[in-house]
């Protein structure tokens, strides 16, 4: 729309510029490090070591990409249709509820693959649940969806919060979790995958919901590329205008893709709570809502590349936490500031370098270099 | 009876005042920059980087003020940052707020831990480099006057300077949007920028300044959760603030006036919330501390739905600026 | 003082490959109403904005009062003294007259100063030229004259000398607009310049004192208003284009397919753009709709095909309710035989990002045949678009590119592609060669004509009059919203002009 439609190739859009976008995000990265008196090289091997220099590390690493994974694909269903879902917190919090709620009362006597159907379905539909008042005040009163699902993070949290300390803390309790869901409410751990590959470790907490993830990515590729809906969804996302021309029904869509979206993200419950803590507990989503953001901007909103770049951000937590060993001055919060860099080169600048990128490859090959006047046109 | 006493009991309306003061700030920074038509997400992480300058700052040099300067300046610096991105490179707006609040909310924690080595916090302020309560005059003298007495000497007597601050920068902010030739523009740019820009004004530069007022007013606030409210900074300590603050600009319709009122509502539910807690309400019973938390944001979605009034945001808000024809 | 008010001397300036402004002369007297005319596109709004500074000219002369300048920002163009008045308001609807009038021109960092100087300056314009506003009223409140009138008010205020009204009837009513030539009148007769921009010929007549004609961005003649005549302006306007050649045999016209009985639509701001429009089209023939931009044909071809809601009035398909006015959805008039190639490509017809074949099936993405299972039959669609690609000669014939990066030609055969090979019973095609190179304009043509011969009902909306005369059996011509005359495609290019033009036939007659 604001930028001219130059042409470039389309190695150079989808490869090139996002990685010119990463890599000077890394750089400012490097700068802090430098800032607080580390060599941000060294930080670098220090960080890839502790991911996968080890079984253990690479089981670490997977473990954390498994919740971007959910949340980057929730942010990224939602941007197809031209939506900010910044609520992928809240729903993956409040959907926590779908995980427990189940794994509390069955795990006593069912098997743990029917208990996880369950809860898959609880946590898809309370995270659901969670996006629909948004939406629907999006699609039929105008709502601004960003504000709304900031306001349901916080009333989410009030409300995990409330039903931690009161119904759902076991009696006598002092602390704000649930009791420790028994055998049927633990999924199984993938130490086989990672020996698989030769590594023989203590174990991690790498489970099920990884493969679960992988599953749910094809699944959106094939829901947004390869169904009506996806169709219809991008469509809308694209152009409202075509969209009305081709009869598909804006507020209909609207409330389907944030439901989907809230659901992706109230999966990312099974992994943390049936994975590794075996309880809800308080604030057990860590900010992986907003890390999906990230994932979502630099994996260009494609399962292709929301995976490895959830296993970017994987490795980021893994191996920051490897790092404040060795730096007492580099904590976990580098990730943060490197996340939030990453949000700002790859999302809101993601056109400041198009110009020079531009400029430089019409000199190199002036005739490949036509200004669509057609597409630069009005509106 | 015990009941009112607790809920209208000046200690509340006290801890009302403290507790809006911040929230106040933001929100009037927040205003600045909507008025404008640049939408602001990132209230919270310029607070966060401001509370963080400023303690650190107030530290090392022992003075309040430059404290302050420190938090207006590292504020300043996120603000100009959203200019940069979303008025010179007309990037999307929420990304770039998105953006500013994980980098201020790492960055005061990495550097923190690397200045002072205290797992991310900044050292306790000396009470010198804290903007303590102030004594305003004949406070005690006036105390013991019935009915006037408690209110001037209790409620209003005995803030920080910055709360004083905030609540003044109300009446100045209507006077500057709505008596200067900056506030026409600045409101005019908000809805419609192309007829600013056709009467000769350059909207990048008004958009500019309006951003930057937003740092200034959002170090402010920070500055004051860490060096008055607090004597020092810690991690996460805006405490979704920045959030509530925004919530309040959209229940005030981006007015100045109905934006204190909004903080202080806010403000007042969190002050009641807290004497309230373990305690019964008549014909109510129990009322969970949380409800009382959750209640701003609430509010602020029913508003938005459209159930109380209309919130109707500057019509400009959100979208870059293109020269068009 | 110069006598001359505005000198332009050999202004050029191209968009991209789009020369907007070529070699450009004009010149404008002092004190008079200097009226410049042409059709959309012609360059006239181009030519304006150069001289409030909006754009820079590629090359040329800009001379105001004899003296040599250069304008690169409104602020240079309101310091010698030119105000605009734009086509589209730039007023601040929440605001009100008084601050509208004096955002920009202060005159002093506080505003009280500034507000009663406005408040005494507004009164004085007011009496002097009759341009009477409540100076606190809030404009979204006001009717659309009035908020022309604020406008004019602000040009005023800033000292403008020279006024330039770009389309400034085109929102008034005839009421309205008959006012705003009085005020007109009387600004001349204070000695301010001003310059008309309009389509329209009527107005020429009636306030200027010479008229300027543009055709393709080349001002192709200069008049004194009371030497010339409607007939001799319509013909400098459109041009004596050769007629593109088509071969068409007679038109074979059978039931009627799509029939429109006291159609009216209005706009989001209330405005009416289609005013009680019948007619009818039959199987086997070509409507023409003649018009200038913006006479509501856009509008009245939404409403047809389900996109946008009419107020009042019915259509029919096919002897069935269209729905016009509440149920119409354009997907299920799609089953029922409508096919639709919108103005709007780029926004409307297209989803540009899209890969060549995403778009072959925008509409029809439900159809059976491109479903299989819970999916889309990805090589069903792949199939039917390298089909449609090889038939309709799309280039580069690869349905995996993606859309934006087709021709406009190409693209536009995407569009007729897709609507065409469904075998509607009615097409309804807008702008069918907007951008398109002249070798697709053939093609595009002889699809036209092919589908009519094979007896669908055609209703084809252009602003290209050679196109309308070449193509249809039938011509209805629309201004302001109504359809004013139906002709043959015998009519001649003036008569038709003047049609456009707001000129009823018997006062051109007369």
């Amino acid at each position: 729309m604001a930028t001219p439609y130059a042409k470039l190739p389309a190695w150079v859009d989808f490869g090139l510029i996002p990685f010119i976008n990463l890599l000077v995000a890394f750089i400012v990265a490097g700068m802090v490090v430098l800032l607080v008196g580390e060599s941000p090289l060294h930080a670098a091997t220090l960080m890839v070591k502790g991911a996968f220099g080890s079984g253990e590390g690479v089981g670490y690493t997977l473990f954390y990409a498994t919740n971007f994974i959910f949340t980057g694909l929730a942010v990224a269903v939602a941007f197809h249709c031209g939506l900010f879902n910044i609520g992928g917190e809240g729903q993956a919090y409040i959907a926590g509820l779908g995980v427990a709620v189940p794994c509390l009362m069955l795990d006593s006597f069912l098997p743990w693959p029917v208990v996880f159907l369950v809860a898959i379905l609880g946590s898809a539909a309370i995270g659901a649940a969670w996006a629909f008042i948004p939406a629907y005040l999006q699609a039929r009163r105008g709502s601004h969806i960003v504000i709304t699902t900031i306001m349901f993070n916080f009333i989410a949290s009030s409300v995990m919060v409330y039903l931690l300390v009161g119904a759902l803390k076991p009696k006598g309790s002092m602390a704000p979790q649930t009791r420790t869901f028994l055998e049927g409410g633990h999924l199984p751990k993938l130490d086989w995958l990672l020996e698989l590959f030769g590594a023989s470790i203590r174990s991690t907490p790498l489970n099920v919901t990884f493969l679960l993830a992988l599953v749910a990515s094809a699944v959106v590729w094939a829901l947004v590329w390869r169904t009506k809906l996806g169709y219809e969804i991008r469509t809308l996302g694209f152009s409202p205008k075509a969209a009305r021309y081709a009869g598909i029904n804006e507020a209909k869509i609207i409330v389907i893709t944030m439901m989907i979206s809230g659901a992706l993200a109230g999966m990312m419950a099974l992994n943390p709570i049936m994975g590794d803590q075996h309880r809800l507990q308080l604030d057990f989503v860590t900010g992986a809502g907003f890390v999906g953001i990230a994932v979502a901007l630099m994996g260009r909103s494609h399962p292709a590349g929301i995976i490895p770049a959830a296993i970017l951000f994987g490795m980021l937590y893994q191996g920051g936490a490897e790092i404040s060993f060795e730096m007492p001055n580099i904590s976990r919060d580098m990730i943060v500031i490197i996340q939030g860099l990453v949000i700002l080169f790859a999302g809101a600048l993601e056109h400041m370098l198009r110009p020079t990128v531009s400029t430089l490859f019409a000199s190199m090959k002036p005739s490949s270099m036509t200004v669509d006047g057609a597409v630069a046109g009005d509106n | 009876m015990e009941f009112f006493g607790l809920i209208f009991g000046l200690n509340v309306f006290d801890s009302m005042l403290r507790v809006s003061a911040p929230l106040l700030l933001a929100c009037l920074a927040g205003l600045y920059s909507e008025r404008s038509g640049v939408f602001d997400i990132g209230l919270e992480g310029k607070m966060l980087a401001g509370a963080f300058a400023g303690a650190s700052a107030g530290y090392v040099s022992g003075s309040a003020w430059i404290g302050l300067l420190a938090a207006i300046a590292a504020s300043v610096f996120l603000a100009l940052v959203h200019g940069f991105a979303s008025i010179t490179h007309r990037g999307n707006q929420i990304v770039s707020g998105v953006a500013i609040n994980f980098i201020a909310a790492g960055s005061g924690v990495i550097l923190g831990q690397a200045w002072f080595r205290q797992g991310g916090r900044t050292p306790s302020l000396p009470n010198e480099a804290r903007f303590n309560a102030i004594d305003l005059p004949f406070a005690t003298a006036i105390s013991d006057v019935p009915f006037i007495g408690p209110i001037y000497s209790g409620l209003i007597s005995g803030h920080s300077i910055l709360v004083y601050f905030a609540f003044a920068m109300v009446p100045i902010t209507w006077w500057i949007l709505f008596r200067t030739r900056f506030g026409l523009r600045l409101r005019a740019v908000g809805e419609n920028p192309a007829a600013v820009d056709t009467a000769g004004i350059s909207v990048i530069w008004l958009r500019y300044r309006a951003v930057i007022i937003c740092g200034a007013l959002c170090g402010v606030a920070g500055a004051y959760l860490s060096m008055a409210q607090n004597a020092g900074f810690v991690k996460d300590m805006s405490a979704g603030r920045g959030f509530i603050a925004l919530a309040a600009l959209i229940f005030a319709k981006w007015r100045p006036l109905n934006a204190m009122f909004a903080c202080l509502l806010f403000g007042y539910l969190d002050a009641v919330a807290i004497v309230l807690q373990g305690k019964e309400i008549p014909f109510v019973g129990h009322v969970p501390v949380q409800v009382f938390q959750a209640l701003p944001y609430v509010l602020t979605v029913i508003l938005l739905a459209g159930f109380i009034g209309k919130a109707i945001p500057p019509k400009a808000g959100g979208v870059p600026y293109v020269k068009e024809r | 003082m110069s006598e001359t008010a505005i000198e332009l001397i050999g202004i050029n300036k191209s968009f991209g490959a789009v020369h907007a402004n070529r070699d450009i002369h004009l010149e404008v007297p002092r004190g008079t109403i200097h009226g410049i005319i042409g059709e959309n596109g012609a360059g006239k709004s181009t030519l304006m904005s150069i001289l409030y500074g909006f754009y820079q000219a590629d090359s040329g002369e800009i001379r105001i009062d004899g003296k040599t300048v250069t304008i690169h920002t409104p602020n240079d163009a309101i310091a010698f003294g030119i105000g605009m008045v734009h086509q589209h308001f730039m007023l601040v609807e929440n605001f009100t007259v008084l601050e509208n009038v004096m955002l920009g021109a202060e005159n002093a960092a506080l505003l009280a100063g500034g507000i009663s100087d406005a408040r005494a300056e507004l009164d004085r314009l007011e009496k002097e030229y009759g341009l009477e506003v409540d100076p606190d009223a809030v404009i979204e409140e006001l009717p659309v004259g009035l908020q022309q009138r604020v406008e004019i008010l602000k040009a005023l205020y800033r000292g403008a000398e020279i006024l330039i009204l770009d389309e400034p009837t085109g929102v008034l009513t005839p009421a309205e607009a008959n006012h705003l030539f009085r005020i007109l009148r009387q600004l001349k007769e204070q000695g301010k310049t001003i310059v008309l921009i309009t389509h329209k010929l009527r107005e020429i007549m009636a306030v200027t004192d010479n008229v300027s004609v543009m055709r393709q961005g080349t001002m192709v003649a200069t008049r004194k208003t009371a030497e010339t005549t409607v007939e001799e302006l319509a013909e400098l306007m459109v041009g004596r284009r050769v007629l593109l050649r088509v071969e068409k045999g007679e038109a074979n016209p059978g039931d009627v397919m799509l029939s429109v009985e006291g159609l009216t639509v209005r706009d989001s701001r209330g405005v009416t753009m289609v005013d009680d429009v019948s007619f009818n089209v039959r199987a086997g023939e070509i409507v023409g709709i003649a018009g200038v931009a913006g006479n509501g044909q856009s509008q009245l071809i939404e409403a047809i095909t389900g996109i946008r809601k009419a107020l009042s009035g019915t259509a029919l398909l096919d002897g069935q309710p269209i729905g016009v006015t509440g149920s119409a959805d354009p997907n299920e008039l799609r089953g029922r035989g409508m096919a639709h190639v919108p103005e709007d490509r780029h926004h409307m017809g297209l989803v540009l990002p899209f890969e060549e074949y995403e778009n072959s099936i925008l509409g029809y993405h439900d159809d059976k045949r491109y479903i299989s299972g819970p999916f889309l039959d990805m090589d069903a669609i792949r199939d039917d678009a390298r089909v449609k690609i090889g038939k309709y000669d799309i280039r580069p014939d690869n349905c995996r590119l993606k859309t934006a990066n087709f021709s406009g030609g190409n693209q536009q055969k995407i569009v007729l592609a897709r609507e065409m090979e469904r075998d509607p019973s009615v097409l309804v095609v807008a702008q069918p060669t907007r951008g398109v190179d002249v070798g697709a304009i053939e093609f595009i043509h002889k699809r036209i004509i092919e589908m009519r011969d094979q007896g669908k009902a055609v209703l084809l909306v252009s602003v290209e009059l050679d196109e309308i005369r070449s193509l249809s059996d039938r011509i209805l011509v629309m201004f302001a919203g109504r359809v004013v005359g139906e002709r043959t495609p015998e009519a001649t290019e003036g008569e038709l002009g003047l049609l456009m033009a707001g000129v009823e036939s018997q006062e051109a007659a007369e």
